[in-house]
């Protein structure tokens, strides 16, 4: 169910590479350990982020989870219709419930990102330990 | 023991089911060196308990048997049979915080109307569903400004808020790298705006005064508010007297973006200090941080308007250390007896109970007035509290009123050294001030000094 | 609805909370939908000084728009309608796992009531306030024995900021030896304030991962414990219901680095009378009075959180102090320069502290009875729904059990649903928030207030549950059915904020929702 042209992170963001422009989002997984998403925080256009950094944070009713970006650049749009309806990342984590896009300034971090298979085994093992 | 209802064959039986031989096996983990039993009293009976306590009540002096016009923070206001009779009732007594919202809808009504009462009386749009008390919830606000304006470490804090509230400040404040000015007062009692104006600057977050202040002087929210916005720091408006809120203009309507502080004048007995009431409402744009719970209107699975928690995120329980406050239980039980009192008075007694209390304190500021040897030195307007000045030292003055059933005031000596605070004291009025009871103490200030 | 049991032995669940409740419309209006202009409910003595005023007018207020005008009738009504919406204590087993939900006896109410406490001034001249001075005297001599400890404050306003004051005390102790350290050690099965205290007192937070057995790693303590670390907090037993039984090695490997042992007494209530926190190595503890000592929850509050300290930490107690003379009369003590000064006004929550006091003295020295009964009750329970609910952890049980839904979960049901199943058999839920280290928790703590026919009925309810999980999962995915308000939308009240109520005419009244 995870898309195969996707990279993935232990934090469970996804990143779709077009040219130089990253799209970031949570995966199907997160969505649903998260429940109903009722909130996002998402940064403003322009903001400079190193892979890994905090970029915003994603509320449930009953949780909320931290995003972290997976690969540094500029975010040059963020995903207005998610923020007005969060309901969007729920229904197509995948798709138009996309997060935040950014300008790549590097491309040796993408290969340290998972694929869809590594990313369904990590998180089979996560289910394990619980 | 009364309050145990397990009979010796369900205790046996329950042994049995567990499949250990005796209670104490259960208590195995406990390592045996540390356990003993407490040098305690016997149990006592009900009857030995109200004869015990009892006494301990008779030893001190109170509303109900006193002439009363002690104040500074904590008030002696009319409270209505129902309201206190409606706290006994099991459901709202013995329930607890309404996480589950389908078996708790009354306390969680009971919050959505606390809540809207208080907007309504600070003139804001958000309150949340209490805090502890005055101090605190000071302490809260300062925080949630902190949050609201990111890189700027300073509170600029009138030293005309309630000492114990500025003395809870620095104690919250001493860890988290934030810093506290004080700004003074003039000679008329009320902050000194332009002093104050000149301590704000692009490293505050926050500028905090307290109205009516700790000496009774109604303050100028707007030039307040002024002196605040003018540099980017946000306007804290705080009060200690609530019952003032339906009579001066609430900082609401003067551009405050946060309102705090204690709603005991509101419905809450005095309870010797406490359990009070503290609030905190806000602006819109800033709801997502305010502290504390928070409850929202929504609807249940057939469509019926219900209400909920909501915004739990920012809490403590979701968020740990990364939360907005660690505050978890508020004040539900006042906030219950508040709503009451708010609903019962509502538009129009709320308006008489600070019209009366600010008459009757205005006749009291007269006849003291004209004792010879006592003067009030702060010439701003008050609202029902005011500093009088006594010909010789105001804390033993007050000892002597009260060995006459007389609770005269309080003295300021108890938080300042100034050698002129010491002949001063603070006299509250409220309606449930008599004009015999203010004779009475005109005429004993006369004679004790 | 008709409930089947299939525990002979326990007979008929209760009855459902509907029941009992006054028939529909179960919806009650706001009590500001209820004014109508004119109505009056209340009455002042007409005013006996001439009507001044000396405000400005510039400084003065208009109408309060939208406040009420309603009468007596009208609000004792809708009080008490209101309050059936509630699920009580009084009513039925309460098992919120952590909060300790028992009995609150009602003498309590009637002393705390008392003019001499109720209508008493903190302020008032000491000379007569010497019943009030005693009373908290009393209740800290009493704390002090319970705990083992050297003193106690009684100030803090609830257990959060019982938490907060004695981390700050920790790090005015360790200051004075000129190194505040920088980090707090927290295991990963406490409560969410114990990380917001520790953050607020100015430490960074530490995680400890638990071992299988749900206590603390003391090679991960070991390992963690270094001489940067001001405290380790630690709630005892911890908030899986187990007992640290390697607590005193646990105080030697804190103790040997020079850091301070906090426990978290949120769960006093399972040793209360039986073992002293002091013998144990612990150097401070917060008390709940709400918990343990049976002051009312009242719908969220008020709390109370005193704090017992070692003589090591003294010094820093928030001032006053309560203190006897050699004449046995009391005073307040503020000359105490090295106290991490005040946390609030005043002495605390004092009404609080006469029904701690009243519920004590009820028990004496028989007070380790409530920690009996509340270890046997949660013991009880747990022998009768091992096997039907997944058990992470199955070290000892002091007064909790905590459950997880992860054999239901296979069904698509969680521990939510199965929650809100209870209330249908006429049970508050259990806490299913946390302990985050068990995921899909059902966290049980019977209190020492019921008796076995009340957990025969409880046990009998989870497991009809479990059995309806496996037969008929949809009756428990869409539970409550009973109830005054079917499921409430959470996610709709958090997406859509309406936080009060307005006025006509000035913007969206609550009407006007969406949905």
């Amino acid at each position: 169910m995870n898309p195969e042209e996707l990279h993935y992170t232990q934090s469970h963001e996804w990143v779709r590479i077009d040219g130089d422009i990253g799209t970031i989002g949570i995966t199907e997984h997160a969505q649903k350990e998260l429940g109903e998403i009722v909130y996002l925080e998402l940064p403003e256009v322009g903001h400079l982020y190193n892979a890994d950094d905090e970029f915003g944070t994603v509320e449930s009713v009953k949780a909320v989870s931290e995003l972290f970006i997976p690969i540094s650049g500029e975010i040059v749009e963020i995903n207005r219709a998610a923020v007005a309806e969060p309901g969007i990342v729920n229904d197509d984590p995948f798709g138009d419930g996309w997060l935040i896009k950014l300008k790549v300034t590097t491309d040796d971090e993408i290969r340290k990102l998972m694929t869809a298979d590594q990313y369904a085994e990590y998180v089979e093992a996560e289910e394990k330990e619980k | 023991m009364k309050f145990l209802p397990t009979s010796d064959a369900d205790r046996e039986a329950m042994l049995a089911a567990i499949g250990v031989s005796s209670v104490d096996d259960l208590f195995a983990s406990i390592p045996a060196s540390v356990r003993q039993a407490p040098d305690l009293p016997p149990p006592m009976s009900e009857i030995e308990i109200r004869r015990f306590f009892g006494g301990l009540s008779a030893k001190n002096a109170h509303a109900k048997d006193c002439a009363f016009f002690l104040g500074a923070g904590l008030y002696n206001h009319y409270v209505s049979a129902v309201a206190d009779q409606m706290l006994y009732r099991a459901e709202w007594l013995t329930s607890y915080t309404p996480y589950q919202p389908e078996v708790s809808q009354g306390t969680l009504q009971s919050i959505f109307e606390f809540q809207t009462h208080i907007c309504l009386l600070t003139g804001m749009d958000v309150a949340n569903a209490s805090l502890y008390e005055g101090a605190s919830a000071l302490v809260e606000a300062l925080l949630m400004a902190d949050r609201l304006v990111r890189g700027r470490r300073r509170a600029v804090l009138s030293r005309g808020i309630h000492p114990e509230y500025r003395e809870t400040v620095l104690t919250y404040f001493q860890n988290l790298g934030l810093e506290v000015v004080e700004a003074p007062l003039a000679a008329d009692g009320r902050t000194d705006v332009s002093a104050l104006a000149g301590l704000v600057d692009e490293t505050t977050f926050a500028v905090a005064v307290q109205s009516p202040n700790f000496r009774g002087a109604i303050e100028d929210w707007a030039a307040i508010s002024e002196a605040a916005h003018s540099r980017g720091a946000l306007f804290v408006g705080v009060v200690a007297e609530a019952a003032s809120l339906a009579l001066l203009m609430p900082p609401g309507e003067a551009g405050a973006d946060i309102v705090c502080g204690e709603a005991q004048s509101l419905g809450v007995p005095m309870h010797n200090g406490g359990p009070l009431l503290g609030f905190l409402s806000c602006r819109t744009a800033h709801q997502r941080q305010i502290p504390g719970r928070l409850v929202g209107q929504t609807s249940d699975a057939e469509g019926r308007r219900a209400f909920s928690l909501t915004l739990s995120t920012r809490e403590q329980h979701i968020r740990r250390e990364k939360a907005t406050s660690n505050i978890c239980t508020n004040q539900g039980l006042m906030a219950l007896a508040s709503n009451i009192h708010m609903s019962l008075l509502g538009k129009k007694g709320l308006r008489e109970v600070a019209s009366q209390s600010h008459a009757k304190a205005e006749y009291l500021k007269q006849r003291i007035a004209a004792v010879p040897g006592y003067r009030l030195p702060d010439s701003a307007p008050t609202f029902n509290e005011f500093v009088v000045e006594a010909p010789g030292p105001a804390a033993s003055l007050l000892s002597r009123l009260a060995r006459r059933r007389i609770l005269g005031g309080v003295a300021l000596s108890r938080w300042s050294r100034e050698p002129a605070d010491a002949r001063r004291f603070l006299v509250a009025v409220t309606e449930m001030n008599t004009r015999e009871e203010m004779d009475s103490l005109a005429q004993a200030l006369g004679e004790a000094s | 609805m008709s409930v089947e049991i299939d525990d002979p032995t326990a007979g008929a669940a209760a009855p459902a909370l509907g029941d009992r409740l006054h028939p529909e419309p179960r919806h009650e209006p706001l009590v500001f939908e209820r004014s109508g202009a004119g109505k009056v409910g209340y009455s002042l003595p007409p005013l006996d000084v001439p009507d001044v005023s000396a405000i400005p007018a510039g400084l003065l207020r208009g109408e309060i728009e939208g406040e009420t005008e309603i009468t007596e009738v009208e609000v004792a009504r809708h009080f008490t309608r209101l309050s059936r919406l509630n699920f009580s204590i009084d009513e039925n087993t309460y098992p919120l796992g952590s909060c300790t939900m028992k009995h609150n006896p009602r003498i309590n109410e009637e002393m705390a009531r008392l003019p001499g406490f109720a209508a008493s001034h903190p302020l008032a001249p000491e000379e007569v306030s010497a019943g009030t001075l005693e009373l908290a005297w009393r209740l800290e001599q009493t704390l002090k024995e319970l705990t083992g400890l050297a003193r106690v404050t009684l100030q803090p306003a609830a257990g959060a900021q019982g938490e907060l004051a004695g981390i700050l005390m920790v790090r005015a102790a360790l200051a004075k030896t000129g190194n505040p350290r920088t980090t707090v050690l927290i295991p990963d099965s406490a409560h969410g304030t114990n990380p917001a205290s520790a953050h607020f007192a100015g430490y960074k937070v530490k995680e400890l991962k638990s071992n299988a057995r749900g206590t603390l790693d003391l090679d991960v303590l070991e390992a963690a414990m270094t001489e940067d670390v001001a405290a380790l907090m630690l709630t005892v037993p911890n908030t899986l219901g187990i007992f640290e039984d390697r607590i005193l090695e646990i105080a030697q490997i804190v103790h040997a680095k020079g850091g301070y042992l906090y426990c978290d007494g949120a769960n006093f209530n399972s040793f209360v009378g039986i073992a002293r926190p002091g013998a144990m190595g612990i150097d401070v503890m917060h008390m709940n009075l709400h918990k343990t000592f049976s002051t009312p929850h009242g719908g969220g509050g008020p709390g109370s959180g005193p704090v017992a300290v070692a003589e090591s930490l003294v010094p820093h107690l928030p001032r006053p102090t309560i203190e006897r003379r050699d004449d046995g009369t009391f005073f307040l003590d503020f000359d105490r320069p090295e106290s991490i000064g005040r946390l609030r006004t005043f002495l605390g929550n004092y009404g609080m502290f006469v029904r701690a006091l009243a519920y004590i003295s009820s028990y004496g020295n028989r007070i380790g009875e409530v920690a009996r009964g509340a270890v046997l009750n949660a013991n009880y329970i747990r022998a009768g729904l091992t096997g039907v609910y997944h058990l992470k952890y199955d070290a000892p049980s002091m007064h909790e059990v905590v459950f997880s839904d992860k054999r239901q979960a296979e069904k698509g049901v969680h521990n939510g649903d199965i929650g809100k199943r209870l209330m249908d058999y006429g049970f508050h839920p259990p806490t299913i928030s946390f302990p985050l280290s068990v995921h899909g928790a059902l966290m049980i703590e019977p209190t020492d207030t019921e008796g076995r026919s009340g957990l025969d009925a409880f046990v009998a309810a989870m497991r009809a549950s479990a059995r309806e999980v496996e037969e008929d999962p949809e009756i428990v995915l869409k539970a409550p059915h009973t109830t005054p308000v079917k499921r409430v939308d959470e996610v709709g009240a958090a997406r859509n904020l309406i936080l009060r109520w307005k006025p006509e005419g000035s913007g969206s009244g609550t009407g006007d929702r969406k949905s």
